[in-house]
């Protein structure tokens, strides 16, 4: 059977015809899932959204409905909402296809939300490379304003919210969510140490916050209108829903692919989907969350057993497209950016790239990361140049080594976790370069 | 002290409104871009004016100017281009579309053309990694940039 795609977030968008403004979104039947909302209490949104069973798309697959439950209600203190929507984890483009295109997903989204957690006021952080999906945002709030959706005493239901959008300038640490706290709070995007500083507990301005990524926030208008049971019906059972996958590499057809959660193969969508390996090459290597996901070696068979005890043996074709079954063959899900290299890709030179990014991107804060990840990106340099020196993979993999675990915030693996997968399952590339 | 443009003025003012009157800092990033875009750059002297706009302290708006890759502290061209390092692009052949735009322009990384026109400086992960090599021209998106496509670009920048 042929691949196929299961369009719920992005089914507006790819309509002809369809633009970003009120009418359009209108005309597709939305803000129904708001006036439903409206007329429910927030406890019974938020137990259809525990139902719904929908995990953050935004990295860690956290689910969204505990995310929620976590958020300190008896603190007296405000509850802040903030969308993340600082989408910079190299091969990644999802966030950006629904702010550009259908940005009232996300306001409605957003509202919904807001209203099941009793919030006033919520922000939309966007990297500031969007500029442009920045005025899209604001255009659409204003929009949604003049028929009050937002603002006070929305659609008559006494409740109010504000949505402001504050652009970040260009600092990938600001995906992380206390990272973009401490960002939204006008300083240095230096993450926060957990404990104290949880968000639902601790977050901006000390009050309690809930940090959503866009597309998990697009979702919620979705449970709202087919109720949270119907929606763990779609996908499987612990990975409901669909999913915005993003394929880019040495691909025919890179994009953006909105699937069913569990219910197509890695093979299908690189096959299938994305029309194959370029040039009829062979696949060499995946890399299947985004860049700090552990690479996948294609040539590879995955042995282990599921969670309900029966055993499974894969190549990477079999390896469903769903949180558990990229975590059970050693690598995550992540943020949905499946980064595909074929037969001819420089290992070595690819790696390189990545470090680069990390040593970059790194915000200083704590020592093993800050020197790591330069000294890693520096090593690989010199390596990719032919200028490797008798030791050196040993040595880029004492540093990667050194990392995990002894930072702050997950940036330490992130950096680490390419280096060390990359040399694990290509050591050959790197250690034929050593003379 | 540098002169203050006054839409600067009454921008940043409507910007402190969406941050709760304690939390006058909080607004830092959005008052940063707001200067860089009439200003250029964001001067010494603009670094006091921001710190007494938010209450702080200069060295906390400095530390925020350089800290953030967005935000410069010397003017630029006219036309920025910001072209993907990341690896996607690079797979896609961004690093050959450098070298082709750097002599289009003929001008180097991170420097601006004599007449004030042109300045090209590396970026990381735009978020267009399915459409590669991407690049930006000041606040434009351009994807699936060939070397055809950048003569083209670059002949309609006046």
């Amino acid at each position: 059977m042929a691949a196929v795609e299961r369009k719920l977030i992005t089914a507006r968008m790819a309509q002809p015809g369809y633009s970003n403004r009120l009418d359009s979104y209108l005309a597709a039947g939305g803000y129904a899932a708001l006036r439903k909302a409206l007329a429910m209490t927030p406890e019974t949104l938020r137990a259809e959204v525990s139902k719904a069973g929908l995990r953050g798309r935004g990295g860690a697959g956290f689910g969204c409905g505990l995310k929620w439950s976590l958020a300190d209600r008896r603190s007296g203190k405000p509850i802040y909402l903030i969308c993340n929507a600082d989408e910079s984890e190299p091969g990644t483009f999802k966030d950006k296809q629904i702010i550009y295109k259908d940005p009232h997903a996300l306001v409605e989204g957003m509202v919904c939300a807001a209203y099941a957690n009793g919030v006033k006021t919520a922000y939309i952080y966007i990297r500031g490379e969007f500029a442009e999906g920045c005025k899209i945002l604001l255009a659409a709030i204003e929009e949604a304003r003049a028929k009050n959706f937002v603002g006070a005493n929305i659609l008559g239901s006494g409740y109010s919210l504000d949505i402001f959008v504050h652009r970040g300038a260009g600092a990938y640490i600001c995906g992380e969510e206390t990272g973009l706290i401490e960002s939204l709070e006008g300083k240095r995007a230096y993450p926060r140490f957990k404990p104290p500083y949880f968000p639902a507990v601790l977050g901006l301005w000390m009050c309690p916050t809930i940090v959503n990524n866009v597309e998990t926030l697009c979702n919620i208008p979705h449970i709202i209108a087919m109720g949270g049971v119907d929606f763990a019906k779609i996908g499987t059972p612990n990975n409901t829903g669909t999913r915005m996958m993003c394929v880019s590499g040495h691909v025919n057809k890179p994009g953006c692919y909105e699937v069913e959660l569990g219910k197509i193969t890695l093979g299908e969508l690189i096959n299938g989907l994305c029309g194959g390996v370029s040039g009829g090459r062979k696949v060499k290597a995946i890399i299947p969350g985004g860049s700090s996901a552990k690479v996948i070696r294609c040539d590879e068979r995955f042995k282990g057993r599921k969670r309900d005890g029966t055993e499974f043996d894969w190549s990477w074709q079999d390896v469903p497209v769903d949180f558990d079954s990229v975590a059970m063959i050693g690598s995550m899900a992540g943020s949905g950016g499946v980064i595909v290299l074929d037969e001819t890709a420089d290992i070595p030179k690819a790696v390189a790239n990545i470090a680069e990014f990390y040593a970059h991107e790194s915000c200083g804060q704590c020592t093993p990361c800050r020197e790591g990840s330069l000294w890693m990106a520096k090593a690989l340099r010199r390596m990719a140049n032919g200028r490797a020196m008798k030791g050196d993979t040993d040595y880029l993999k004492s540093i990667a080594d050194g990392i995990p675990g002894r930072t702050i915030c997950p940036f330490g693996e992130a950096c680490a976790w390419p280096v060390q997968s990359f040399i694990e399952k290509f050591r050959d590339d790197f250690a034929k370069l050593e003379k | 002290m540098q002169q203050v443009p006054p839409h600067l003025e009454t921008e940043v003012n409507t910007l402190l409104a969406h941050y709760p009157a304690e939390h006058k800092r909080s607004a830092m990033l959005m008052v940063l871009h707001a200067v860089q875009e009439q200003c250029g750059c964001v001067s010494d002297a603009m670094i006091e004016w921001v710190a007494a706009k938010l209450e702080c302290k200069p060295i906390h708006v400095y530390e925020c100017v350089t800290f953030y890759p967005m935000f410069r502290r010397k003017p630029v061209g006219k036309y920025h281009i910001k072209i993907c390092r990341t690896l996607s692009c690079e797979l896609a052949g961004s690093h050959k579309l450098c070298e082709e735009l750097k002599k289009m322009i003929g001008t180097g990384m991170d420097q601006t053309t004599p007449d004030g026109k042109f300045t090209i400086s590396w970026v990381e992960c735009l978020a267009a990694c399915g459409t590669g090599p991407c690049l930006m021209i000041n606040d434009e998106f351009y994807e699936k940039v060939t070397k055809e496509k950048a003569e083209q670009l670059l002949a309609n920048l006046k």
